[in-house]
């Protein structure tokens, strides 16, 4: 479904990705772990064109993703959660929602409503459809805009840390929902560093650091004999 | 002084009432057509600025830079006798029009650059997530937002072009100051001085006073909008709540 072949990312002097090769398969759930500074965040943004790699491929279905066909295999194929929720503050919780099935995938009014309701109702929060984001708390902003990205309809949905920002009392409702989205037939990239959803709902857990994939495996052979000895520490301070 | 004052200075200014009017309409009409040039250089210059291409944003500054770094009155000067010399004799208003709408263009372009860097960057990037083009995530995301952060600071603008066509007078310009001062210095009209400056200064505040009101009050509105929208019974369960 996404495969990276060799990505490279360079912000300025600073070699943020190096050589990074990963695929994902459809409908597969794949939490990307690590230190913070290690590439994981940057990772996941090139898997979209939030940053292009300096270098490398990136092939979503297998055609590859360019700076001249991203914005329709974007609109096509993906949608993405991010750690500031990143609603639009001019709109309603509704507008949020019917926007970008209105004027990028060409849906009535009534369609797009229905769809909002619908995936409000998923995210628990159908009462909120008329109020302004910003009135809401962090973790109902994040089911929004958890709520938004389903409305495209894409077959995978990135997160970025999307519980990173929250009050602590707050990321389990982001997290349930999560754990929800997960028995569908979606393709999941989360960065996270939310162990327990980690280990409950990830196919496959890649971790990484100084911009390199360092261990990869499924989440018991992760968690209980990870062979890399950055991989242990890391689990050995996250875990308590 | 006294005699500035007399009654029969005003009389003056009121006989020749329509010297006035004609000054004002020359002033309004030039303003509002160099208010269009501006309004559309400012858009153009200020997404290059904002564009994130580096040869547009180049071609962006060379503009505003020159501009903001010289006269105004140098720039109308030289547009007109520049054309002049050249064979092609502008009329006073076309002249206005073009050196007014460049020389504010250049300010609306930081304006519109300005509001629509104030813009937090996930905007940007939740537009793009979802497959927003350029077009659309400037028309319905960035833009609707940015325009509260505009739209003050570019009606000083229009107050400022509107008071700036008075260097029309450098080139015998026909708009409100040029006419107040041919009135007051006239071999007919002249003397009085102080009326005639009072009445136009009167019709320039006339003009511009409701317009800075105007940014005001749009402002504050637009600002209030967003928080004032929560439907009562939400509102209500969260004081509750609270």
């Amino acid at each position: 479904m996404i495969r990276l072949e060799n990505v490279n990312k360079y912000f300025g002097d600073l070699h943020v990705l190096k050589d990074v090769n990963l695929e994902v398969g459809e409908g597969e759930k794949l939490v990307i772990i690590g230190p913070s500074g290690s590439g994981k965040s940057t990772t996941v943004r090139c898997m979209n064109f939030l940053e292009e790699p300096s270098s490398g491929h990136v092939f979503i279905d297998g055609r590859e993703l360019t700076a001249k066909n991203k914005t329709k295999m974007i609109r096509e194929n993906m949608s993405m959660v991010f750690q500031q929720f990143n609603l639009y503050p001019h709109m309603t919780v509704l507008r949020n929602l019917t926007l970008a099935p209105m004027k990028l995938h060409h849906k009535t009014k009534a369609e797009a409503e229905e769809l909002a309701y619908h995936y409000l109702d998923v995210v628990g929060l159908r009462d909120k459809a008329h109020v302004y984001p910003t009135t809401l708390s962090g973790g109902q902003q994040q089911r929004i805009a958890i709520a938004r990205a389903l409305c495209a309809q894409t077959k995978i949905i990135l997160f970025d840390e999307p519980t990173s920002a929250l009050d602590p009392e707050t990321i389990q409702e982001v997290l349930d929902v999560m754990i929800r989205l997960a028995k569908e037939n979606i393709t999941m990239v989360v960065v996270t560093h939310e162990m327990g959803f980690a280990r409950q709902v990830a196919d496959r857990i890649v971790f990484m650091a100084d911009g390199q994939i360092i261990e990869e495996g499924e989440p018991e052979h992760f968690f209980q004999n990870p062979e890399n000895e950055r991989v242990k520490q890391f689990l050995g301070k996250i875990i308590r | 002084m006294t005699e500035m004052f007399s009654a029969a200075a005003w009389r003056k200014v009121w006989t020749y009432r329509l010297t006035f009017l004609l000054g004002l309409w020359n002033t309004v009409r030039t303003a509002f057509l160099g208010l269009l040039l501006s309004v559309a250089l400012g858009v153009i210059f200020g997404l290059m600025a904002t564009s994130g291409k580096k040869s547009l944003k180049r071609i962006s500054r060379v503009y505003v830079e020159l501009i903001q770094n010289t006269p105004l009155l140098l720039q109308m000067c030289f547009v007109y006798y520049a054309f002049a010399f050249s064979g092609h004799s502008l009329s006073i208003i076309f002249t206005g029009v073009l050196a007014l709408g460049v020389y504010h263009g250049a300010y609306m372009a930081e304006v519109i650059r300005a509001g629509i860097e104030a813009i937090p960057k996930g905007q940007f990037e939740a537009a793009h997530s979802q497959g927003f083009g350029y077009v659309s995530t400037m028309s319905e995301i960035i833009l609707p937002q940015s325009i509260k952060i505009i739209l003050p600071p570019m009606v000083n603008q229009v107050v400022n072009l509107i008071k700036n066509t008075s260097c029309l007078y450098i080139i015998g310009g026909a708009d409100l100051i040029s006419l107040t001062y041919s009135f007051v210095t006239g071999a007919t009209t002249g003397g009085a001085y102080a009326p005639a400056y009072l009445v136009s200064g009167l019709l320039f505040f006339i003009i511009c006073f409701p317009l800075s009101t105007l940014a005001t009050v749009w402002e504050t509105a637009l600002k209030k909008r967003e928080r004032a929208a929560v439907p009562k019974d939400d509102t209500e369960r969260m004081v509750e709540e609270a």
